[in-house]
């Protein structure tokens, strides 16, 4: 259990890295780092391949990123047609990581630029589903 | 050098609903690779059957297909590396042929993409990107390309117009290619007044699905030189893989995958970017032909789009790219991409390109990639 909470419409669910949804379902965006090399992971990683080793921990990502790309989304896969257009964005966080999320939809895209500031925060939906979304 | 040879190579019309069933497609692919080859299907040792299968109704193609052409006992199996299946299945051939356990392998492509609904494709394609992290946010092919788009803009003052030129270009070769899904020449307004699809790629920005199947037959030096005097020759061949998560690639301006799979191949070949004649790249995307002009070596990283506008990449430039029209005005029958591109080269390679042949064109190079830069596959053949 956990990753059919995920997401506007979830394919999977059971997952060894399901603490993710949990965390972010109390309002936290966590991510997975090696206890032996240091190395932080995203997508979090239930194990280090480079240690070979399941010895990982849960750190937050404090949200502070800075943009790097983004796209108006006007023409959605399936399961998605009601909600465009949205906006996908990929940033760069302060602990090292990139992260695709959503931009949210109150942003203008006329407001949006490549190198902005944003900040990524968990956003619960009105179905009870989870995701997080870049805020300016 | 020269070990392993393609003798023969061949393509089905490409089109949007083309009337045939996968194992007809497959052999008007077939028939048009073995015309004129001093050999008939049973000196065929081995075949390869390339697709996304997802995509496909039928099961267990490859069986279906060396049935229809008569190709059994010899074995036959699948490879996939979705968009790039059937240069990943040269590479596999030229891997049977070099350890001697084959002499002559058939490579065929094929996807029929409207044995499937609209819904039922774009449900597929969104499982494409990883499916706990990336398609439950509603991520799709259009939408990672566009975001590359969007940041070699930011990082390069590249334009709208400098990508729409991209199809201008690759359009107006398309209406010349009988076997093409579009054959029209599009202009710059039309493009950049088509629908935004996913911002900044608008609807003349994308290849668009399509029904088709491609054929390629791979052959050792010893046999070659029996069965055609045309032999093409495969100087080198490179792959590699970037990783499926975007947010795990360390740059969102170029596709590392393909600069790893150039390296390769420029080696094995002992060539570089000047050398090459001719060139046909994966334009799914007009912003992937962008980064593949500078990914391969062809445009310092950002001059891409100049490389463009000083008409280079059209017949009578430096390095003339997808003269038969590429992806773009092809179509897509994902499977059979790779194959198609590799008949246009080897048909440069021996003079039989008609009107669009890059005069005495020696090295030839095919840019073939899965998803969105997931998957690259760079070939070069010569004569
Ligand atoms: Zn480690």
């Amino acid at each position: 259990m956990g990753f059919e909470k995920f997401g506007m419409k979830s394919f999977t669910s059971d997952a060894k890295v399901a603490p993710f949804i949990d965390h972010l379902e109390q309002g936290r965006i966590m991510t997975t780092k090696c206890r032996e090399c240091g190395k932080v992971f995203f997508p979090p990683k239930a194990d280090c391949p480079r240690c070979l080793t399941s010895n990982v921990e849960w750190v937050e990502i404090n949200g502070n990123g800075t943009l790097l790309t983004y796209t108006v989304v006007n023409y959605g896969p399936s399961g998605f047609e009601n909600d465009t257009p949205y906006i996908l964005g990929i940033a760069e966080f302060e602990e090292g990581v990139k992260i695709l999320g959503r931009v949210s939809k109150e942003i203008n895209p006329r407001d949006i630029n490549v190198g902005m500031k944003i900040k990524l925060v968990p956003v619960k939906l009105a179905n009870g589903q989870v995701i997080y979304e870049m805020k300016i | 050098m020269k070990g392993v040879a393609i003798v023969g190579a061949g393509q089905s019309i490409f089109s949007r609903s083309c009337g045939m069933s996968v194992r007809e497609l497959s052999f008007e692919a077939y028939q048009e690779a073995m015309a004129g080859l001093n050999i008939s299907r049973k000196d065929i040792d081995a075949s390869i059957i390339c697709s996304a299968p997802e995509y496909d109704k039928q099961r267990t193609a490859a069986a279906l297909i060396s049935e229809y052409l008569e190709l059994t006992p010899a074995p036959t199996f699948y490879v996939e590396s979705v968009c790039s299946s059937s240069s990943a299945g040269l590479r596999v051939a030229w891997s049977l042929i070099k350890s001697g356990l084959h002499q002559i392998v058939t490579v065929i492509g094929f996807q029929k993409m409207s044995e499937l609904t609209s819904p039922e494709a774009a449900e597929r394609m969104s499982r494409g990107d990883d499916i706990m992290f990336g398609s439950p946010l509603g991520t799709s092919m259009p939408a990672g390309y566009a975001m590359y788009a969007r940041a070699h803009m930011a990082k390069y003052g590249t334009t709208e117009p400098d990508l729409a030129a991209i199809r201008v270009k690759n359009s107006g070769y398309g209406a010349m290619n009988t076997k093409a899904t579009y054959r029209k020449a599009l202009s710059l307004e039309e493009i950049l007044g088509s629908d935004v699809v996913c911002s900044p790629l608008k609807r003349y920005d994308c290849c668009a699905n399509a029904d088709g199947a491609s054929c390629i037959i791979v052959a050792s030096a010893e046999k070659a030189k029996k069965i055609t005097d045309k032999p093409v020759w495969v100087a080198g061949i490179g792959m590699a893989t970037s990783e499926l998560n975007l947010s795990a690639r360390e740059s969102l301006t170029n596709l590392s995958c393909v600069r790893e799979a150039a390296r390769q191949a420029y080696q094995m070949a002992g060539s570089g970017p000047e050398d090459i004649d001719v060139a046909e790249v994966h334009d799914c995307f007009t912003i992937a032909e962008l980064m593949a002009y500078e990914d391969l070596g062809f445009a310092r990283p950002g001059e891409g789009a100049k490389l463009l506008r000083d008409r280079q990449t059209y017949l009578g430039g430096k390095i003339p790219v997808n003269v038969d029209g590429g992806l773009l005005s092809k179509g897509h029958p994902i499977g059979a991409t790779g194959g198609s591109q590799i008949r246009t080269i080897v048909k440069q390679l021996r003079g039989e390109a008609g009107e669009t042949q890059v005069e005495n064109a020696r090295f030839g190079l095919i840019h073939n990639i899965g998803g969105v830069g997931t998957y690259a596959n760079i070939t070069i053949l010569t004569r």
